[in-house]
């Protein structure tokens, strides 16, 4: 469903990504670990079209569409969904408004009519059982005043509310207790299936003991330079970054 | 620069769909203001000598005064000889009742998406409606009547109940308190009266919608309402006018008077024409609206949208003067392209423990000049005193400003003062979070400029914050792409 090749995208005058080659189905879990600075967020960003970023080269292909061509809220209409690993607060707004804008405007996208207040109701209730969210939160000004883990908790509500095809979690389960984990990977679980697909970004193997991925990827300085089954994440988290470094390096000296 | 900034700077009013002329022959006066012009206005309406000796003291204490200019607005200067002080639409007889009133001037209402036809009403509103310088016909009446509640054009009270309007007439906004309400004083046509007797609340929403159609013509309204012992109306005011070139003149002057434990709301959603993309054209607001909390235990409070206008000069205020009384001034102010509003409150604490709370909102985008100007003043007896202000601004371009002036004067120590202001820029992180989640980057402006006004909206009466919601939208809205 996904196809990059050759990717290299950065701001001016700094290239962050250079030349990143990804292939994701339907129905798999990809996860992308990397150390800090490594440019995993802009990657995300870049399949979002956030366009801080500038794509010099390289190809985005997704479900058949050139997805570079297409602007961030029609990628969301095509089903990418991004969730942030700092989620924006917009003051005044509600939870509330801002996920029903949400659905009925990708609704739209879609051709579909909008879901009516009481059908909205009835899918917020159920995603808020999933997500374990309270009805006093989504009341309140979007993020604004949430605690770390409900920003994120709040993030995989709205990806639930929306049932994307590709689903990138960057760092979504960072700052949340143990609880928390689990009810965030339980969400994305029970909106697998067999037509959409996971990005996740994590720094740690925690989430992946939840969320199982079919490929690790280890993005490092632009570049994915290992990919492996899900027990890279293990060595990782065991060893640390610096063997694959040294493999790197190692590798451009010859 | 990036897109999405660039998207909100070419940001550009959306065609004013108020913007059409009625083709109705008008009784004009001649061009320009002398005495002669007030005699003339003061004969059509057939006023009592009385009122045409107000107006004459009224013009020659204007002739001295000269045009304030302290305001952070620029304009050329208004040639006062230039204008038409009179203009009516020209019906065959004056209508006896809403059935007989011109279907040429019905229609330019329903265009305004306000029926004049009582069955149609929201059952929840009385109007009066006022085109140029007269009003046209007020709905729900009898009804009101019944309740001992007089609701008419000021032309009307003027003549039917003369000791009401003698009583109170400049008595919160004096003749000579300032030019623009000396001028008013002398040239008004027409506006609402409003009368609420002791112990009633009014079942309804009482409401004017005062439209300028006429070309080269000043609008100079003047509302007065009355509210007696334990009484309670909410007031709602709006207004419209045809696309010029040229720019057009209005000046009103509103009074309110809340006795004991009386409660007066004032809403307000001023969308005049505000001028072409280039700043051509547009209405120059200048307006003065003053509340007099005269009971114990009263309660003023305004609330305003302000989209319209080219130059907005305007600070509802409120007196406190009765023990325990209660000021309120909620402001959404919104300039686009070459729009000026320098726009505010004064809240005068005079009585014991009397409350205040002051919130503003402006938003400015395009080249606009947006500021707040208030004035929280404690008078040497006024025991306790308390107010509390907040004033956000939010920007949307970065050849845009916002300004905040705010003035406090204390003159009694147990008073308690707080003043807190923001000014933000609409983020693109918060553009992009939307348009990640499907919502294009128009929807979320109007999306983040409805959370940011929401206090303020939150104050207004149902029937009207939908109205005014999309409002801010339409203001706001770009041509995308
Ligand atoms: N807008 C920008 N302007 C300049 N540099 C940027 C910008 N955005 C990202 N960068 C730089 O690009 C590099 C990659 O950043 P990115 O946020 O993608 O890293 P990351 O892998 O997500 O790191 P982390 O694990 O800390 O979240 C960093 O050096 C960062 O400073
Ligand atoms: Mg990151």
């Amino acid at each position: 469903m996904l196809t990059i090749q050759d990717l290299h995208a950065g701001v001016e005058g700094k290239e962050i990504l250079k030349g990143i080659n990804l292939e994701i189905k339907p129905g798999e879990v990809h996860a992308i670990m990397g150390p800090n600075g490594s440019g995993k967020s802009t990657l995300a960003s870049v399949l979002a079209g956030r366009n801080d970023f500038t794509v010099t080269s390289g190809s985005v292909e997704f479900m058949g569409k050139n997805l570079l061509e297409l602007s961030p809220e029609a990628r969301a209409g095509e089903g990418i969904f991004l969730a942030f690993q700092y989620p924006v607060e917009i003051p005044g707004l509600s939870t509330i408004n801002f996920v029903k804008a949400s659905v009925n405007e990708v609704r739209k996208y879609r051709g579909e009519q909008p879901l009516d207040a009481v059908e909205f109701l009835k899918l917020m209730k159920e995603k808020m059982a999933l997500m374990n969210i309270d009805q006093s939160l989504l009341r309140r000004s979007l993020n604004e005043g949430f605690s770390g883990g409900e920003k994120k908790r709040n993030e995989v509500f709205q990806m639930a509310m929306l049932k994307p095809r590709l689903a990138v979690l960057d760092e979504t389960d960072s700052g949340l207790d143990i609880d928390a984990i689990r009810i965030v990977a339980n969400g994305v679980n029970a909106l697998r299936n067999k037509d959409n697909a996971v990005l996740a970004v994590t720094h740690y193997q925690r989430l992946l003991d939840y969320i199982i991925p079919d490929f690790v990827h280890v993005l490092y300085n632009g570049r994915i330079v290992k990919t492996g089954p899900k027990e890279l994440a293990l060595e990782l988290e065991e060893r640390g970054y610096d063997f694959i470094k040294n493999e790197i390096n190692v590798g451009e000296e010859v | 620069m990036s897109d999405e900034l660039k998207v909100i700077e070419e940001t550009v009013l959306k065609d004013y769909k108020y913007g059409f002329v009625t083709d109705i022959e008008a009784d004009e006066a001649p061009k320009g203001l002398n005495e002669d012009i007030v005699r003339f206005i003061s004969a059509k309406k057939n006023e009592p000598e009385w009122m045409l000796e107000w107006r004459l003291k009224a013009f020659r204490h204007w002739l001295k005064m000269t045009e304030p200019n302290w305001a952070n607005i620029k304009y050329p200067p208004i040639d006062y000889q230039d204008i038409i002080y009179y203009s009516a639409p020209k019906q065959k007889a004056k209508p006896k009742s809403l059935d007989e009133i011109d279907p040429e001037l019905r229609k330019t209402f329903e265009k305004l998406g306000i029926s004049l036809d009582e069955q149609k009403r929201l059952s929840g509103v009385a109007v009066d409606a006022v085109i140029d310088s007269v009003s046209i016909g007020t709905t729900f009446k009898t009804q009101l009547a019944e309740l001992g509640i007089i609701f008419c054009s000021m032309s009307e009270a003027i003549r039917e109940h003369p000791e009401l309007v003698r009583k109170y007439l400049g008595s919160v906004v004096p003749m000579t308190d300032n030019y623009f309400s000396a001028l008013n004083s002398a040239v008004f046509s027409d506006g609402s009266f409003c009368y609420i007797p002791k112990g009633v609340r009014s079942p309804m929403e009482l409401s004017t919608y005062f439209r300028i159609n006429a070309e080269n013509t000043g609008q100079f309204e003047r509302t007065l309402i009355v509210a007696e012992e334990g009484s309670y109306v909410s007031y709602l005011e709006g207004c419209t006018a045809p696309m010029r070139d040229e720019n057009q003149l209005h000046a009103a002057v509103v009074e309110l008077i809340a006795m004991d434990n009386a409660e007066i709301k004032y809403s307000t959603v001023q969308n005049w024409y505000p001028g072409d993309k280039q700043g051509n054209g547009g209405v120059y607001n200048f307006v003065t609206k003053r509340g007099m909390c005269q009971g114990r235990q009263s309660k003023i409070s305004w609330t305003q949208v302000e989209t319209g206008s080219a130059i907005t000069w305007k600070y509802p205020s409120v007196i406190l003067k009765g023990d325990h009384s209660a000021g309120e001034f909620y402001s959404v102010a919104v300039t686009n392209n070459h729009q000026q509003a320098d726009t505010g409150t004064k809240m005068l604490h005079v009585g014991k423990n009397t409350k205040s709370r002051i919130v503003s909102k402006g938003i400015s985008a395009g080249f606009s000049n947006n500021s707040y100007r208030g004035l929280v003043h404690v008078g040497k007896n006024a025991l306790n005193a308390r107010n509390f202000s907040q004033c956000d601004s939010l920007l949307l371009s970065d050849k845009c400003g916002a300004h905040t002036f705010p003035y406090i004067e204390v003159k009694n120590n147990s008073a308690v003062v707080e003043h807190e202001a923001t000014t933000s820029k609409i983020g693109e992180d918060q553009l992009f979070y939307c348009n990640q989640r499907g919502i294009d980057t128009e929807a979320a402006i109007a999306l983040i400029i409805n959370g940011f006004a929401k206090e303020v909206m939150n104050q207004l009466p149902m029937e009207f914050a939908v109205e005014a919601q999309k409002l801010l939208a339409i203001s706001l809205e770009g041509s995308v792409g």
